[in-house]
């Protein structure tokens, strides 16, 4: 049963996935983009990670995606607007991309990924699990990444606005 | 329902992250609107962060979800940052096509 569930949604993430870069119109690309992220949440509600699902729906398809649909709308953008590439750009970067997959599964087969015991407990996706985590080992980087909010936020307000002539 | 940890082979969440990312690496390679390769590198990020969540649970330790965690800060803030420069960009040279910003290539 989980089996063909991961499947399914491996099969719409890649679909989606492809069609985030393949579509001509920016717009269906954000729709598409926002379809793969559901389907990754589905990953992670298979792999035992609840709570990332749901901060990952959240946090992207809730704050990212708005904001990016929010950007396309604003700029206008659309089929029309989308500049002209070649063909041999396509090609050469779909080469490229292949490739580099490739390699990269290729170096994966002759790693030697050590066996793991597969573990009994399910509640390691747990909000009390992840949050006893990252409030004790993990408590000065998650200090830290508020700064760095702090830091993005003063960044793009300064960035976004007018300039004085 | 079974538990999806001894259905699926933790392989095949190798493959398809590797998949995704290298479907954002072509993204960021052909497409020209400078929009797209933002989310195309959304997608690269994502799928480091489907790769730790997988071995996160199958070695069933959560050390791994709090990274994906932080991961997910960064982007939010790469992506406020990003879309802030693109609509400055935009309103310099009225076009978010990165051929026309070719001021620092040699």
């Amino acid at each position: 049963m989980s089996l063909y569930l991961f499947l399914t949604l491996a099969i719409l993430t890649i679909i989606s996935a492809l069609a985030v870069v393949f579509s001509k119109n920016p717009m269906y690309s954000v729709l598409w983009l926002i379809v793969c992220f559901f389907t990754i949440a589905g990953h992670y509600v298979l792999l035992n990670a609840q709570f990332l699902a749901i901060v990952h729906l959240i946090v992207y398809a809730g704050a990212i995606m708005v904001l990016f649909l929010f950007v396309v709308m604003l700029l206008n953008l659309n089929a029309d607007t989308e500049p002209h590439k070649s063909n041999l750009t396509k090609i050469a970067s779909a080469i490229a991309a292949g490739l580099f997959f490739v390699v990269l599964i290729a170096s994966m087969r002759a790693t030697e990924l050590g066996e793991f015991n597969l573990p009994n407990k399910t509640s390691i996706g747990f909000v009390e699990e992840v949050g006893k985590k990252l409030f004790t080992d993990f408590l000065l980087p998650f200090e830290i990444s508020s700064v760095l909010f702090l830091s993005a936020m003063i960044g793009s307000v300064l960035l976004a606005k007018k300039e004085k002539k | 329902m079974e538990n999806t940890l001894q259905a699926v082979p933790q392989n095949w969440y190798l493959v398809l992250s590797t998949l995704l990312f290298c479907i954002g690496i072509m993204g960021v390679l052909f497409r020209r609107n400078a929009i797209i390769i933002l989310m195309c590198i959304e997608l690269m990020l994502n799928s480091v962060n489907l790769l730790l969540v997988s071995f996160s649970a199958y070695s069933g330790n959560s050390d791994g979800q709090v990274f994906v965690f932080f991961i997910m800060v960064v982007a939010a803030a790469e992506v406020a940052v990003g879309l802030a420069l693109l609509m400055s960009i935009y309103r310099n040279v009225a076009s978010t096509d990165i051929n026309v910003l070719n001021k620092l290539k040699w």
